[in-house]
């Protein structure tokens, strides 16, 4: 799909510390009727941030104005469960562009970066200080540099190094996908599918 | 020649390309489509002018949100008909088969594939679903895939996939009374958690694992993908082999010797070598149940909660976060405990097996009268196979009632949600909050417990009656 190029993001992030955030919770099985990819923004995590009455949930960090920004901050083994790729249009339609956390599930990983949401892998301890600095300052800003793979907490100047598959950063970078690069390859999966 | 893994194997014989500095170009021998996953993908083709490449390499059938009963009337949901509406159209227009509600290949689409023959082994085979991991119990690469990558194996037959790690997890010995492969599956994954398999494919092997048949071998491989692995796989042997003959896209005559020739080489080789290993006893496994929200927080029925002192931080909390969302306690009794719902059917444990297993059970006896139950199977075939052996009248003489195939309350995206608060005993595969609707509690299991709560009401082992 067509999403906007990613190179550098300085932003305040939201916390969400909490562990194994799966993707019904992200975005529950009834919100899957859609058959466009627009809109699920606003049932990005549904459940934890509205009640039965849809009245907000005023203590989930979503809910909280004090908490703004294009990084969303999670607990280890974010994106577990269904590989239901709403839930990163969910997250990318709210307005979040990087999802920070010290482990993701394989296929939310994917489906995030084939749609322009940079996952950002750091070490627990430093997930810890990322948590500490929202927790200190809320307007805490956090620099994203996906070219030089850099992840650092403005206030205090540390950083964490990333990783990326080359190719996966080329994409993002330029804003390709997959199917660009595949439909150019239609000589070489015949001559595959002729073996 | 380096040693190679039954893995290393079929990945190797399927890449068409690696890219430089990036994921491998696999080829897909067998797409299956739903009605949810792949809309947006059909309607990505038509934005970018492309069309599907291999039309005849791929199937569909709607599942997730279909009603259970009365599938001969209209679909009463509007936007759960809509999409069932756009993939009998989507498939119509690109010439792709379609097994459409009500008729005889309609079904849950991982249940349908192995029962026609679609699955078979050494094949690469992709779903936009995660439970498609259940087919690698034919020993055959199979894996969840985004919307965006259905769209790419619509266009390409193919996919971009960087090269997971190799796991092997071994099981030996014999199992226990009442041990189903429901029970090895909760097992594994509370030894390795609900991450423990991430970045990871998985061999399961060892003497228990060979003694399973095919459908208790799709139970193991569809929950591989609830340790975070991103699949499961069986080495194919003459059980596979039994199974896959005579179906019907199962290969005939001189195909069959050809291609069983080729499944023959099918298993890793003896000095090859996983990134990591687990090997478990089977004698030390018992009928499990989840008491949490996650499919990791498993254990033997006849325990207890386990308590929080060792967790500390955001591990403490999130545990503490599970346990009242279940109403649960640390150092609870599982064993009777109320329960309000049973449900059994779904990719996990919807097969004819499943059904025999539940209705021998309850045979003889009588639903409790608090439990409501829905029995769903997981395709027409299984719903028909079910009648012609009796079953339905064992289970209706218990006071159960057969529904129609569909996913159902594994995920509740049609009318069987579990009321808030309901704890339900579900053969299905996750328990996650919410997952059988809002606030509903979930209870994994296999279809034995959940006969044995069934009939009780309660939590109850079902070894007290075996």
């Amino acid at each position: 799909m067509a999403y906007d190029k990613f190179t550098t993001l300085t932003s305040p992030a939201v916390p969400l510390p909490i562990e194994n955030i799966d993707t019904d919770q992200i975005i529950p099985a009834r919100f899957l009727k859609a058959v466009e990819r627009k809109g699920f923004g606003d049932n990005l995590f549904r459940d934890w941030r509205y009640d039965k009455s849809n009245q907000p949930i005023v203590d989930f960090p979503l809910n909280k104005a004090k908490y703004s920004g294009k990084i969303l901050v999670g607990g280890k083994n974010f994106g577990s469960g269904s590989s239901r790729e709403h839930a990163a249009w969910a997250i990318y339609d709210y307005g979040f562009r990087v999802v920070v956390s010290s482990f993701f599930a394989d296929i939310f990983q994917g489906n995030a970066l084939n749609n322009g949401i940079l996952p950002v892998v750091v070490s627990p301890e430093f997930l810890e200080k990322i948590f500490a600095a929202i927790e200190a300052d809320n307007n805490s800003q956090f620099e994203v540099d996906l070219q030089n793979q850099k992840f650092t907490i403005c206030a205090t100047g540390e950083s964490a190094d990333f990783t990326i598959n080359p190719y996966k950063k080329h994409c993002l970078t330029h804003g390709l996908d997959d199917i660009d690069y595949l439909v150019n390859m239609k000589e070489e999966i015949a001559a595959f599918e002729a073996k | 020649m380096n040693a190679k893994t039954l893995f290393d194997k079929i990945w190797d014989a399927h890449v068409v390309k690696e890219v430089e500095g990036g994921p491998s170009v696999l080829y897909i021998d067998r797409h299956l489509i739903h009605e949810v996953t792949s809309p947006v993908a059909f309607l990505g083709l038509e934005t970018r002018g492309l069309t599907v490449l291999r039309p005849e390499k791929t199937i569909a059938t709607p599942d997730h949100n279909v009603p259970t009963i009365d599938q001969h009337l209209s679909i009463k949901d509007e936007l759960s008909r809509h999409q069932v509406e756009m993939l009998k159209n989507n498939c119509a227009k690109y010439g792709i088969v379609h097994h459409g509600l009500g008729s005889d290949g309609h079904g849950v689409v991982h249940i349908i594939g192995p029962e026609m023959g679609i699955t078979q082994p050494g094949m690469t085979i992709v779903c936009g679903d995660s439970h498609t991991s259940t087919h690698g119990a034919f020993g055959a690469i199979a894996f969840g895939i985004g919307t965006s990558e259905v769209e790419m194996v619509l266009a390409s037959q193919c996919i971009m996939q960087p090269k997971p790690k190799k796991m092997l997890i071994s099981v030996n010995g014999k199992l226990n009374k009442g041990v189903t492969a429901k029970d090895i599956a909760l097992y594994v994954i509370a030894q390795i958690s609900t991450s423990g398999g991430t970045g990871h494919f998985v061999e399961f092997a060892g003497t228990a694992i060979e003694s399973l048949s095919m459908e208790g071998r799709m139970t193991l491989c569809n929950m591989s993908i609830e340790c975070g692995a991103r699949g499961g796989m069986i080495a194919p042997d003459q059980t596979t082999f039994d199974y896959v003959k005579g179906r019907q896209f199962a290969p005939k005559g001189e195909d069959w010797d050809k291609a069983l020739a080729y499944w023959k080489t099918l298993k890793s080789d003896a000095d090859a070598v996983f990134d990591a290993e687990y090997v478990y006893d089977a004698a030390n496994i018992e009928p499990m149940i989840t008491f949490g929200t996650n499919p990791g927080m498993g254990m033997g029925i006849s325990q207890y909660v386990p308590n929080s002192d060792k967790l500390t931080g955001n591990d403490k909390l999130t545990y503490e976060k599970s346990l009242k969302y279940m109403g649960y306690t640390e150092g609870d009794k599982m064993v009777g405990k109320q329960i309000d719902y049973v449900f059994v059917g779904s990719c996990t444990n919807g097969r004819i097996e499943d059904f025999r297993a539940f209705a021998a059970f309850v045979k003889g006896k009588k639903k409790a009268d608090n439990v409501t139950a829905w029995i769903v199977p997981g395709s027409r075939a299984v719903e028909k196979q079910i009648i012609a052996e009796g079953l339905v009248e064992i289970l209706n003489e218990a006071g159960f009632e057969l529904r129609q195939p569909g996913c159902s309350a594994c995920l509740a995206m049609n009318d069987d949600k579990i009321p808030e608060g309901k704890y339900s005993v579900s053969t299905s595969n996750r328990n996650f909050e919410g997952r059988q609707g809002p606030g509903a509690r979930t209870l994994l299991a296999s279809p034995l417990t959940a006969a044995a709560a069934a009939v009780t009401g309660r939590i109850t082992d079902p070894r007290e009656f075996l």
